[in-house]
């Protein structure tokens, strides 16, 4: 009745109106509605192709791990170093040639999906395992493996713990939202052994509760669990049991629907693959440059070919990752190789020259 | 123009504040339902482009994935519908247990706030004012980490007189298991139950018509128990005997246990919500008229009696209706579960969009289920406000 009560209706009736006209704007140019419910596929406006879309913002963003050192993790000045992150760097360095170029957004387990589909990062670079769920009904594409690992199981020395049988009726701490916390059931399923398992959110928190005596057992990929136990208070008291529960190949991710972005992130891992198979490095790759008379080479460091502008980028994409982050091997040397804590053998993550599974088509 | 001259209306009718009200109601309420129907549509076809259109087949499917604590029996080999119900149980014993237990401290904290005794009163208004300025997930993270997890390791257990024991895997307490006699004894206890209901009965009747009420509740719990304990001594076998946890290998078996990861969200929701009802409570016996109270007193009636009999009949009118919304904060901040690994609706949940992908889907059910929660609790509660106001006159 009262004038304030009009008043009220009134803003009420604005902002539902602003809202509306907002609203109808974003779906279509067109201002009348009923032509967008008719399938009109032309007059769509083609949505802009992820290269463009950061080329425009100036700057990739990359979600990754935070808390697992040497793959993915803050550090205490603010910035983020591991192996995950070189890849984010090198991705930076084929598009802008410069590696800098990167905004990170740290994700739990249970959030890189959600963000990776809806728009929020171009690529996930974080410990990610590919399964064909996650490639199919997660709406993910998987550029090459960057890490082939396993899942394992981490235990205090002192628990008597050596086998997963001897952990029945124990508790079993896990993240939420991972491969691990699946295999882990289709493990103890499989085997007939009973358990509890305790699941959080985060790293800091499994790992946490598994300090804290909550659980017997700390399970994800090996690779995170030896990464998680430098962390540790007192790394020497656990260790890592000899079972690998599964496979987890680990490696960037991309969202379905825009090929030449999945193609950049693709040919940017097998540029650091092919690096390290022709022995280029960051050290040599200038004179390599400008002495190339193999063509492979050549291909490679942008001096014939085109293969840069086939992917959308400058000719010298390749030369730029190499130079910037270097090839494969250096890139896990730096990270993971015998001068750091981890000292993780290359195992299976060496390049097929030297045995391994690193393998990358031909650059032509 | 506007020479609209019906009887007593002087106003045109665009200045007439009924004909705008309801011109503006209807703009309204279709602009709201246009909003409505176009993010439905922009969500139904967004999915569709994704070729992941809403389909909610896949709860059928296998979860894959293990539950740590469960009130019906679940495997990896169930489906998700399945263990959205174990999250879903979850959910309703923790809000349940805790609007229990939070509805005790709140009124004791209420009272004890309002007590003419300096240091009661000061110490509630301190645990009112601390509570009520600490954000619940700091405070359920602290108690997880800091103090049920750091209760002591399974081999070093604090045990209280050898029947229960205190861990940082859960808290074990002696239980009972069924044996020879039990089938026998069922029927003792069932014939208890009987004569203490009617005794009850009689005893109200009887209060009825002297004006001079028993303390029937006393008389009915006594012959119950009198019952229970005479029944036990006359079987021959024995109807039940004692469960008393063990430790068996990694965890104590046996009894009935709490899991750190309930204990945390269960007492961090209690002694949160517990602040708020407090407040609730104060403000409902302040509303009370001094006046009640004096002729209370003036009749002779103990402080307990006053507030029993003349306070709080009358404080509950005020008190119900934000009572209610503390229960729906309850429940609603239960989804907060996930924080210290106790697997609710909404942790499950999660779990399931990560392994599925089927986001929208399970976020919808997440939210029916929080709605219907919701509902039903306000259902309830404004029914028995309406009951409780009929008292007024
Ligand atoms: N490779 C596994 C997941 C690996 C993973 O996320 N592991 C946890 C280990 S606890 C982690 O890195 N968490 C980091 C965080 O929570 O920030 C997968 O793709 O599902």
């Amino acid at each position: 009745m009262s004038r304030k009560l009009l008043i009220v209706l009134a803003v009420l009736i604005l902002s539902v109106l602003v809202l509306g006209a907002c609203a109808s704007n974003t779906t279509a140019d067109k201002p009348a509605e009923q032509t967008a419910s008719e399938p009109a596929p032309q007059e769509q406006p083609a949505t802009k192709s992820t290269l463009d879309v950061v080329k425009e913002r100036g700057k990739i963003i990359c979600g990754v791990n935070q808390a697992v050192p040497g793959f993915g993790f803050l550090q205490s000045d603010g910035s983020f170093a591991g192996f995950d992150i070189d890849f984010c760097k090198a991705l930076s360095a084929a598009v802008f040639g410069d590696t800098s170029k990167v905004e990170y957004r740290p994700l739990n387990a249970k959030q890189r999906f959600t963000a990776l589909q809806g728009g929020e990062i171009d690529v996930l670079i974080r410990n990610t395992t590919w399964t064909l769920t996650r490639d199919t009904e997660l709406g993910a594409n998987f550029a090459p493996t960057t890490f082939y690992d396993g899942q394992g199981i981490t235990v205090r020395k002192d628990s008597g713990v050596n086998t997963l049988e001897d952990l029945a009726g124990g508790s079993i701490c896990v993240a939420a939202g991972t491969t691990t916390e699946l295999n882990l059931a289709d493990q103890m399923a499989a085997r007939g052994i009973d358990y509890t398992p305790v699941v959080f959110e985060t790293a800091d928190e499994t790992t946490g509760a598994y300090l804290d005596g909550r659980c017997d057992a700390y399970t994800t990929d090996k690779s995170g669990l030896v990464a998680r136990m430098s962390l540790f208070p007192n790394p020497e008291e656990h260790k890592i049991l000899d079972e690998t529960l599964s496979k987890e190949p680990l490696g960037p991710v991309v969202r379905q629907g825009d090929d030449q972005w999945f193609d950049i992130v693709k040919w940017v891992v097998f540029a650091t693959f092919t690096g390290e198979e022709m022995n280029i490095n960051s050290q040599n790759v200038d004179d390599a440059k400008a002495n190339a008379t193999d063509p492979n080479v050549r291909k490679l460091l942008g001096l014939e070919g085109d293969m840069g502008q086939k992917l959308g980028l400058s000719n010298d994409w390749a030369y730029n990752i190499i130079k910037m982050v270097g090839n494969y091997a250096e890139i896990y040397d730096r990270n993971l190789g015998p001068d750091t804590v981890f000292n993780l053998a290359r195992g299976l993550n060496a390049s097929w020259v030297d045995g391994g599974l690193l393998y990358a088509p031909p650059i032509r | 123009m506007a020479t609209n001259t019906r009887k007593g209306s002087t106003v045109p009718f665009w200045r007439d504040e009924r004909y705008l009200q309801a011109i503006a109601q209807v703009i309204v309420v279709g602009g709201i339902a246009a909003l409505g129907w176009w993010l439905i549509r922009n969500l139904l076809t967004g999915l569709e482009s994704l070729g992941t259109p809403l389909n909610f087949r896949f709860l059928g499917q296998t979860a894959q994935f293990d539950i740590g604590e469960s009130m019906i029996s679940y495997t990896r080999n169930s489906p998700y519908v399945r263990a959205i119900l174990v999250g879903l149980l979850n959910t309703i014993k923790v809000s349940s247990v805790g609007i229990l237990f939070a509805t005790l401290f709140g009124v004791i904290i209420g009272v004890a706030r309002l007590s003419s005794n300096w240091l009661v009163n000061r110490l509630a208004a301190a645990y009112v004012e601390l509570l009520r300025n600490i954000p619940l997930l700091v405070f359920l993270i602290f108690l997880s980490s800091t103090v049920f997890h750091k209760l002591p390791l399974v081999a070093e257990a604090a045990s209280i007189g050898k029947w229960a024991f205190l861990t940082n895997r859960g808290i074990y307490v002696t239980w009972v298991h069924k044996a020879a006699g039990w089938s026998t004894y069922q029927w003792v206890l069932l014939a208890g139950l009987l004569i203490s209901v009617v005794m009850s009965v009689l005893l109200i009747r009887q209060g009825r018509r002297t004006g001079r009420m028993p303390l029937w509740f006393l008389w009915a719990l006594l012959s119950f128990i009198g019952v229970a304990v005479v029944g036990w001594f006359i079987i021959p076998a024995t109807p039940l005997v004692p469960d008393i946890p063990t430790l068996q290998g990694r965890n104590f078996q046996g009894g009935i246990s709490l899991t750190p990861e309930f204990m945390a969200i269960f007492s961090g929701l209690v002694i949160y919500t517990a602040a708020f009802i407090a407040e609730v409570v104060r403000a409902g016996i302040q509303a009370v008229s001094k006046g009640q109270r004096e002729a209370a007193a003036a009749l002779g009636l103990s402080n307990f009696m006053t507030l029993r009999l003349v306070v709080f009949p009358q404080a509950m009118r005020v008190i119900i209706p934000p009572l209610t919304s503390q229960y729906l904060n309850l429940t609603k901040n239960s989804s907060l579960a996930i924080a210290v690994g106790y697997p609710d609706l909404f942790a499950v949940g999660g779990t399931i969009v990560n392994q599925s992908g089927r986001a929208v889907e399970i976020i919808l059910i997440t939210m029916g289920v929080y709605l219907s929660f919701s509902l039903l609790t306000s259902l309830f509660m404004n029914w028995y406000n309406r009951h409780t106001q009929l008292v007024e006159r």
